[in-house]
């Protein structure tokens, strides 16, 4: 049984790809998690209880006749994680629009690809991501999402959640630097520690439009 | 007695593993979903490796029809297309061999290449036809040290 704290933490894990959604499910509910998995950015954010089109905050009272049937309850999630290239949304697209919600903008993003493009690491960090991961994730790479989750916790329950896993022998968070401990705010900001050697040179990505008759349905 | 013997199907299971990671067929991924298997998910490597050869055998089937068209209708994109996704599959199982396939593949789809394309697609299928022979072997050697330790333990001591 993973520590009951962990448990509280609940992830949103985006991926078109079947095969990558059972994968980082694994990896997510072996690290703890609680996880919900969605095959596209759309239903991400459907989930997320904000509409792509319009941008509605959950928070505010909804009697608009646009009340999709799909909508959900707002559901606590800890942080997003997700593939960089989907089908149906432009790359960091999923990223943007998180971050550019007011309601959504403090939930940390992680951003997973099968490419070391250094270009798009930087963008991505640049965008408001915390991590970058390249694929295949292991369980080793899911440690670095810890930190991230806690912060938030630490900050919307104003000090009342102790962070208990810090003082875990077996817990390796090692928080990658000063800095973002004392941060109070999720604000994309460059993060230099981070970033690999750059070029400016931003090649056009493919993207993977679906294939026939491999419907990938959460 | 059934003739099962749990140390001799281990150590056979354990050779096909050495074998496969030495031949670059499998690579450390395979061992990672190996890892994530316990007993709160105890199919979870096989649930795994039979989404991907049902992906996969579409993703061949796909492409050699796509091959096969005309010259003027050849989509190298589509093609392309394809194989990143084989590509992403492979690589999240730990399919090396078929994996490095794939991407070789790949840029003589980027160079519109159908020779190439062609010569590595027959390529692409025998190898997959050996991942699959290999792994449906190692399952069934999984099946069969899970039914020696029920046969040896059937009642408890």
């Amino acid at each position: 049984m993973g520590m009951a704290a962990d448990s509280e933490f609940h992830v949103l894990a985006v991926d078109d790809s079947i095969i990558d959604r059972k994968v980082i499910e694994r990896l997510l509910k072996t690290s703890s998690y609680q996880v919900t998995t969605v095959d596209s950015g759309s239903k991400a954010l459907e989930f997320l209880g904000l509409r792509e089109d319009d941008g509605i905050n959950p928070n505010t009272p909804s009697v608009s006749p646009n009340n999709h049937r799909w909508r959900l309850q707002e559901v606590e999630v800890n942080l997003v994680i997700t593939d960089y290239c989907m089908p149906g949304m432009t790359d960091y697209g999923l990223l943007k629009k998180i971050k550019e919600s007011s309601s959504l903008k403090n939930i940390p993003v992680v951003i997973m690809s099968s490419e070391n493009v250094p270009s798009r690491i930087s963008r991505c960090l640049e965008e408001g991501a915390e991590e970058f991961l390249l694929k295949p994730v292991k369980l080793s790479d899911l440690k670095k999402l810890r930190p991230h989750m806690l912060r938030t916790k630490i900050k919307s329950h104003n000090g009342k959640q102790e962070p208990e896993e810090l003082g875990m022998p077996d817990e390796k968070i090692g928080f990658p630097s000063p800095k973002q401990e004392e941060q109070q705010q999720q604000q994309p900001q460059s993060k230099n520690n981070k970033r690999k050697a750059m070029e400016e040179d931003v090649s056009p990505e493919r993207t993977r439009p679906r294939l026939n008759g491999i419907t990938t349905m959460v | 007695m059934l003739g099962l013997d749990a140390d001799q199907l281990r150590a056979d299971m354990n050779r096909l593993l050495a074998f496969l990671f030495h031949q670059g067929i499998l690579d450390e991924q395979f061992l990672q979903l190996q890892q994530l298997q316990d007993e709160n998910s105890p199919n979870f490597v096989s649930e795994v490796v039979n989404i991907y050869f049902h992906e996969s055998e579409k993703l061949l089937r796909n492409l050699r029809s796509l091959l096969t068209m005309d010259r003027e209708l050849l989509s190298f994109d589509k093609i392309g297309i394809h194989l990143n996704q084989f590509i992403g599959s492979s690589s999240s199982i730990g399919a090396q061999r078929v994996r490095n396939i794939c991407v070789a593949f790949r840029a003589a789809s980027d160079n519109n290449n159908r020779t190439g394309c062609l010569r590595s697609l027959e390529v692409l299928e025998h190898e997959h036809c050996i991942l699959k022979n290999k792994l449906h072997e190692l399952f069934q050697i999984e099946q069969q040290i899970l039914l020696a330790a029920a046969v040896r333990y059937p009642v408890l001591n």
